[in-house]
């Protein structure tokens, strides 16, 4: 049970601004996918929740205490980042085993079902271990710590489909066991789409989206019709780009909600997330 | 129960969809237990809250009801209460679109009747 807050943080590398004065709230106990461009500050948000990295300007409360220095607040956050974080020469067992130092609810029961599933062996050193097992090993650690709060910054980075399936399925079926604030990241995101209740997308370090997943697949929408008839129907509407075959014209909507009467000659048609997700963030997609 | 969900309707619609189903195929009979929101969360990899919410669906309209401690089961008379409210939407979920396709074909009312009739002998 934990609930994060950042509030108007600013963060800069160099002269270059990575995340501009961003509030967005992640809500107990829910998945929430945080969803960007390579380079939009994903990495930059997460990294600063878990305290790895200060932020130049604004606060992160982790249960409404200050995170940054916060021991406390720290033991309630796992992050799965890119780096590994535990000396190479370790062996997985023995680097599962340290683990509960940190998190002391650790299952590691579970986290020896987990290894089973996916195939690790448990004696290997963690240098060993590929891109694919590099990712299965800090998700089994991810899903069997029990913090109350999993980071997942590409959590199927280099895991092939059936791993990728099984990921969702142990996340989900752990998620129901023991309800946590879970923020995913990923470019998979059709994959994600239906685990995620809560979506925020972020683009050039400012936050454009931050809503329920199926309040926002409500509010954006493809308009498919003769050219003219599509312009006529979205005229004054706000337009997040469209395509043009044949004559045949699809225009990208985000509106408050879907239209109601729709006129002969035109669909109106649902747009997948990650559709939604090319439009708002394409170059020339919506400003903030 | 199983196909992949698309896109077009709410996926928690989709849930009580395929429970309505199995419950009409007589997969899933009068007074068994339905599955579990977990078992049909990991096994559709979506969300407990949207598949809680299409179990709700159900639970509302009177085709599951919830034994205290046990789990959903499927109520008497649910696959009749299913299959007639599936009749009343007949019209608009398959006659109307076919009706507006035929329009679009220029296929007259005749013909189409008439492909219904021979769509029966087949």
């Amino acid at each position: 049970m934990s609930v994060i807050e950042v509030k108007n943080i600013t963060k800069n590398y160099g002269g270059v601004t990575a995340l501009n004065n961003v509030s967005v709230t992640f809500e107990e106990n829910k998945i929430c996918g945080l969803l960007g461009r390579n380079g939009a500050g994903k990495t930059t948000l997460l990294n600063l929740i878990t305290g790895r990295i200060f932020a130049d300007g604004g606060e992160i409360l982790i249960d409404n205490e200050r995170a940054a220095e916060n021991d406390i607040a720290m033991s309630k956050v796992y992050c799965f980042g890119e780096q590994t974080l535990y000396p190479e020469s370790m062996s997985v067992k023995k680097a599962l085993e340290w683990t509960r130092e940190f998190y002391p609810d650790t299952d590691f029961s579970y986290a020896e079902e987990l290894a089973d599933k996916f195939s690790l062996s448990v004696k290997k050193k963690i240098k060993s271990l590929s891109t694919g097992y590099n990712s299965i090993f800090k998700i089994i650690v991810a899903l069997s710590c029990n913090a109350p709060v999993l980071l997942l910054d590409e959590p199927v980075l280099g895991l092939d489909a059936n791993f990728r399936d099984l990921f969702y399925r142990e996340l989900i079926a752990c998620y129901s066991r023991r309800p946590k604030t879970i923020v995913i990241s990923t470019h998979l995101i059709e994959e994600a789409a239906d685990v995620i209740e809560n979506v925020v997308i972020i683009k050039n370090g400012e936050i454009i989206i931050s809503d329920m997943t199926q309040n926002i697949l409500t509010k954006g929408y493809t308009v498919t019709g003769a050219a003219a008839a599509v312009d006529d129907f979205t005229k004054g509407q706000k337009l997040l780009g469209a395509d043009t075959l044949g004559g045949i014209k699809s225009a990208y909507v985000l509106e408050s909600g879907r239209p109601a009467d729709v006129p002969e000659g035109i669909e109106v048609s649902r747009m997948k997330l990650q559709s939604l997700f090319i439009h708002l963030t394409n170059n020339g997609g919506i400003k903030k | 129960m199983h196909r992949e969900l698309n896109s077009e309707t709410p996926l928690f619609v989709q849930i009580a969809e395929r429970l309505e189903n199995a419950i009409l195929s007589d997969a899933l009979a009068e007074e068994r237990q339905a599955p579990s929101t977990t078992e049909i969360s990991v096994s559709y990899k979506i969300n407990p809250a949207t598949a809680l919410k299409g179990i709700t669906l159900l639970v509302d309209e009177g085709v599951l009801y919830k034994k205290r401690g046990l789990g959903m089961f499927v109520a008497t008379g649910a696959k009749q209460a299913i299959l007639l409210k599936r009749k009343n939407k007949f019209g608009d979920k398959f006659v109307k679109p076919m009706i507006r396709e035929a329009e679009k074909l220029l296929i007259s009312r005749e013909e189409i009747i008439n492909m219904i009739r021979s769509g029966f002998e087949k």
